[in-house]
């Protein structure tokens, strides 16, 4: 198995492998803050971080570390970078961190963040590493973003509203198209479907190009 | 016997280092988000002190009054009185009204010293959104109809929303958050009533 280049890992983290879309790891975050556009990119950006800070940390230790005891090294690791991220929110991003409540520390039981540092950063150079949480947290982050978006947009007929949330200053209620929307798409059920949506349409452009270019397979 | 003590050696070890981590995190962002707190508790607190004359420290003159009590909510409830040269002008009720559609609401509920209410805000709720949350300020401006209202404005049959029979507006397709909190509003005042001399002269205590 040759390593793939750099350019086959980000289509890799941001299209093939995606955490959310592909490998659908970390949906209780991905369904429960998206809800609006800030909201995802909030907890796209903190899981982002901690998702590169755990790979690094557990590329760095990976010689010194038994197999037998890896999982609780891998969860003290990473509970210990999301109580930080949880401090640092609190302190630069006080009213997203109210907003996203409960989802920050929940980082912690995010699958995908383990996932990688079982597949990838046990095995690989801190380098290698670091660009793995990097794409991968990416591929979430904008998966996050893009459910958030649209159903900010059905839901409440706005686009990036309270990006105060992130800048401070006073409420922002972004580009405001219609007053209220379709309820259900920020109800719980809205979350599910525009998951679903979003799978289906990343299949369908799959399977067109594939049937595009037939001989072509993509490994 | 050896794997053992080496793994769990290993183990004290990472953990040593993750605690340190967090703790000088910890200490790093401790000021901050003390100040952050003080400063969403400030504004927090403005829609009931609009209109007032007062020249006091508000979030200084904090009590808590421990359960049992007569307010919404089973735990502490939380009182800021607002004093002007050293009268009593007003106080602010933080309590939760348990009856809502999903958890406690957290509200603000603002009392001049006469009994009439001064604001309400709802600080904190997990209502259905699109539903029940446009109790939230920002969403509409329904908490506005309390204002200046008490015991005897409406008379005690006409506290309730319109829906039970009563004087206030609910919102539409939502009735259960707005009567939550009308009933809210009604118990604190009537606590208020019944308590206003030992509310105004309790001493101070420490912040926790």
């Amino acid at each position: 198995m040759s390593a793939p280049s750099f350019a086959d890992r980000f289509r890799n983290g941001l299209w093939y492998e995606n955490p959310g879309l592909v490998q659908l790891l970390g949906l209780c975050p991905l369904l429960a803050v998206t809800s609006t556009f800030v909201n995802g990119l909030g907890l796209g950006f903190a899981t982002l971080v901690v998702l590169m800070a755990s790979n690094a940390l557990v590329s760095a230790t990976r010689r010194w570390i038994q197999p037998q005891i890896r999982i609780p090294i891998y969860v003290l690791i990473i509970a210990s970078l999301v109580t930080c991220i949880e401090l640092i929110f609190k302190a630069f991003f006080p009213a997203l961190d109210r907003s996203l409540g409960i989802f920050i520390p929940l980082i912690v039981t995010n699958c995908a963040i383990v996932a990688r540092a079982e597949v990838f950063a046990s095995k690989n150079s801190v380098a290698s590493s670091i660009l793995d949480g990097f794409v991968m947290g990416t591929g979430f982050a904008m998966l996050l973003m893009a459910i958030g978006l649209f159903r900010e947009l059905i839901g409440h007929g706005s686009i990036v509203s309270r990006m105060d949330m992130l800048f401070g200053g006073d409420p922002m209620r972004g580009l405001v198209l219609t007053d209220g929307g379709w309820l259900l798409a920020i109800l719980p059920p809205g979350a599910f479907f525009s998951l679903a949506l979003a799978i289906a349409v990343k299949n369908a452009i799959d399977d067109r190009r594939k049937s595009a270019m037939p001989r072509r397979t993509r490994r | 016997m050896n794997s053992i003590v080496k793994g769990g050696a290993t183990l004290a070890i990472i953990a040593a280092l993750c605690t340190a981590l967090v703790a000088l995190t910890y200490t790093a962002t401790a000021d901050r988000i003390e100040a952050n707190e003080q400063a969403w508790l400030e504004r927090s607190l403005q829609p009931a002190l609009s209109g007032l004359f007062f020249d006091s420290n508000v979030t200084e003159s904090m009590i808590t009054i421990p359960p049992p009590h007569n307010l919404p909510g089973t735990e502490a409830a939380i009182v800021y009185r607002v004093f002007a040269e050293g009268a009593p002008v007003a106080a602010l009720f933080v309590v939760s009204a348990r009856d809502g559609y999903a958890g406690p609401i957290r509200v603000l509920v603002g009392v001049d010293v006469s009994g009439l209410v001064t604001g309400v805000h709802v600080l904190e709720h997990r209502e259905t959104p699109g539903l029940g949350d446009r109790v939230e300020p920002a969403k509409s401006d329904w908490v506005q109809q309390f204002d200046g209202r008490s015991l005897t404005d409406p008379a005690p049959a006409g506290w309730a929303i319109k829906r039970d029979g009563g004087q206030f507006d609910q919102l539409t397709g939502a009735s259960v958050t707005p009567r939550a909190i009308v009933k809210a509003i009604r118990e604190t005042l009537l606590y208020f009533e019944a308590h206003r001399e030992e509310i105004f002269s309790s001493r101070q205590e420490a912040a926790e």
